[in-house]
């Protein structure tokens, strides 16, 4: 439980952490797409280290970066075998039991790997460097155009920010239970499958009975504060765009620009 | 079952940005068959020091004993499940944790999960729940239907059904009404007196603390800073402001009453009965001059 760090935020003062969160969303989305610009050495060489900058700007510690990609890495490593096995492509580099590995197939493996990784890397920081609050008042504010047509954005945000604010309160509630449990002799790391399935159960069942009183607890407190979505809502938090977001927005349009001229 | 910690440290999310260290230097002894009352701020390390006496939690520092049992730091311990038998843990809002459709099953889950047959345990349903004060109409009823106070009963039943040597309750009569704590609290004193059993209690409550306690522990930002009877932790009533914990009502009442008459009372009063007694002699020795 402690290993995951997706969805976390880590308190701080870098120059990441200070960008406006409508940049670091616009960041994401424009590196969703300029991945997939990068199909050779050097495209791949340039993202990696645009990638790194960005860790190092963040002040993020690398090894718990590191540490929190664990979860993710089986699935990396998986995706390089399966390119390395079933592309068949260039020169067969050598043959063992019948199976032929071919030099194109361990350099696309390599690069869909690295471009996997690096997507996961970018996207964790974000949410490392951006509280959940801001996530959703950037999402909000860049979504709403489309109000225009009618499109419930305030509310859309408002959901999406109450599911990211309780996140790490079911990850500890499912701890505290996991232990009651425990105490009480159940076992969730062994055992045959009757028996996990019962400690499934034992967890699950207190799980939901919380999760959903908290849900009519807070429609409660709502409702007594007397909200009523987004009509003539003023903001506390002012979302401010300042010159270092225009600037970084530049540097990214740079970028997506060398990698289009640089690919093969 | 003696209970002995070794200069043990707690540090939750070790080696990263989170670490936060909620133990340090802890030193204690547990005789077995004691009752001792731990005590202090919110976030002080009550909890995880109480998680280290089943090893839920294991010190990042330090070796903690438990019977035959050894935990040391760095070394992960597999096979806890025999501790555990031994070592019953109520935790905070032990009602969080009810889960199956009848009071019965849920009393009998970990009896069962312990090697405990079916049969046995429900033969066994009826004395347990006459030992937390529940009526026998319950043990069909789904423990969601049952008011709060009833449900914290099911669950401190629950942990009582494991037989433990160790019963360590964290916080257990929070929320309840004063009638259900002090029925709750003379059960787990006489779980000591009748079954021997080793009694680790939590409070917030200064009073419970004089009342029932052996010993007493008193917390400070994650670290044990006295420990001793409650005569010789209420004797020094300075000292337990000065960490900004309360003193027991008696013990204030005690001290207005040496202060305005310039007297001295030879032992604490921890509990009514105390004050009483004190006043009576008191008061003799006022007829006599
Ligand atoms: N699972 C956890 N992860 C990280 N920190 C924790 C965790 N549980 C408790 N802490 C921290 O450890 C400290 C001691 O907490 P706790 O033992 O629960 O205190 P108490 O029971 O005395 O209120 C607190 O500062 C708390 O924030
Ligand atoms: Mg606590």
């Amino acid at each position: 439980m402690n290993g995951m760090i997706i969805g976390k935020y880590v308190p701080g003062d870098s120059f990441i952490h200070r960008l406006d969160p409508r940049t670091k969303l616009l960041l994401m989305f424009i590196y969703v797409f300029i991945v997939f610009l990068a199909n050779n050495g050097w495209t791949y060489g340039i993202l990696t280290l645009f990638t790194c900058l960005l860790l190092f700007l963040s002040r993020i510690p690398f090894s718990f970066m590191i540490r929190g990609l664990k979860p993710v890495l089986w699935v990396i490593v998986f995706t390089f075998f399966l390119h390395v096995l079933l592309t068949k492509e260039g020169h067969i580099v050598f043959q063992w039991l019948g199976i032929e590995v071919y030099d194109k197939a361990i350099q696309q493996g390599a690069f869909i790997s690295l471009r996997f990784l690096l997507l996961i890397v970018v996207t964790t920081l974000l949410t490392l460097t951006t509280t959940p609050i801001e996530v959703t008042d950037g999402m909000e504010s860049l979504l709403s155009p489309l109000k225009k047509w009618n499109v419930p954005v305030h509310e859309l945000a408002l959901m999406m920010s109450i599911s990211l604010r309780f996140i790490p309160t079911l990850m500890e509630e499912t701890e505290k239970i996991m232990k009651a449990q425990t105490a009480r002799g159940v076992d969730f790391s062994s055992g045959p499958l009757q028996e996990r399935m019962k400690a499934m159960t034992a967890l699950l069942v207190p799980l939901f009975i919380s999760a959903f009183k908290r849900a009519e607890e807070l429609a409660v407190a709502m409702e007594v504060r007397g909200y009523r979505g987004s009509q003539n809502r003023t903001k506390w938090r002012e979302l401010t765009w300042g010159r270092i977001d225009t600037a970084f927005m530049l540097f990214i349009g740079l970028l997506a620009i060398a990698l289009w001229l640089l690919r093969s | 079952m003696d209970i002995v910690f070794r200069d043990v440290e707690h540090r939750y999310q070790i080696n990263t940005p989170f670490e936060k260290r909620a133990l340090y230097d802890i030193h204690v002894d547990i005789r077995s068959g004691s009752y001792v009352a731990v005590i202090g701020h919110t976030g002080s390390g009550k909890s995880t020091l109480l998680q280290h006496f089943n090893g839920l939690l294991q010190p990042t520092k330090g070796t903690v004993h438990l019977g035959d049992y050894t935990i040391v730091a760095g070394k992960k311990e597999k096979h806890l499940k025999p501790l555990r038998k031994k070592v019953g843990i109520v935790f905070q809002f032990p009602e969080h944790q009810l889960f199956e459709e009848t009071v019965e099953k849920d009393i009998c889950f970990g009896p069962m999960n312990f090697g405990m047959s079916e049969q046995e345990a429900k033969a066994r349903v009826g004395e347990w729940l006459a030992l937390v004060g529940l009526p026998e109409e319950v043990r069909h009823k789904s423990p969601f239907a049952l008011s709060g106070g009833q449900m914290r009963r099911v669950a401190i039943a629950g942990v009582l059904a494991m037989e433990p040597e160790v019963l360590v309750l964290d916080e257990p009569t929070a929320g309840l009404d004063p009638r259900g704590r002090k029925e709750m609290m003379d059960m787990f004193a006489n779980l000591q007196r009748q079954k021997k059993m080793t009694i680790v209690l939590v409070t917030h409550s200064m009073e419970e603390a004089a009342r029932y306690a052996d010993d007493i522990i008193i917390m400070h930002r994650g670290t044990i800073v006295r420990r001793g009877t409650p005569e010789q932790i209420f004797r020094n009533v300075d000292d337990l402001i000065h960490l900004g914990l309360d003193v027991p009502e008696t013990v204030l009442f005690q001290r207005a009453i040496e202060q305005k008459f310039g007297i001295q009372f030879p032992e604490p009063c921890l509990t009514i009965e105390d004050v009483e007694r004190s006043l009576q002699t008191l008061f003799t020795r006022v007829k006599r001059i």
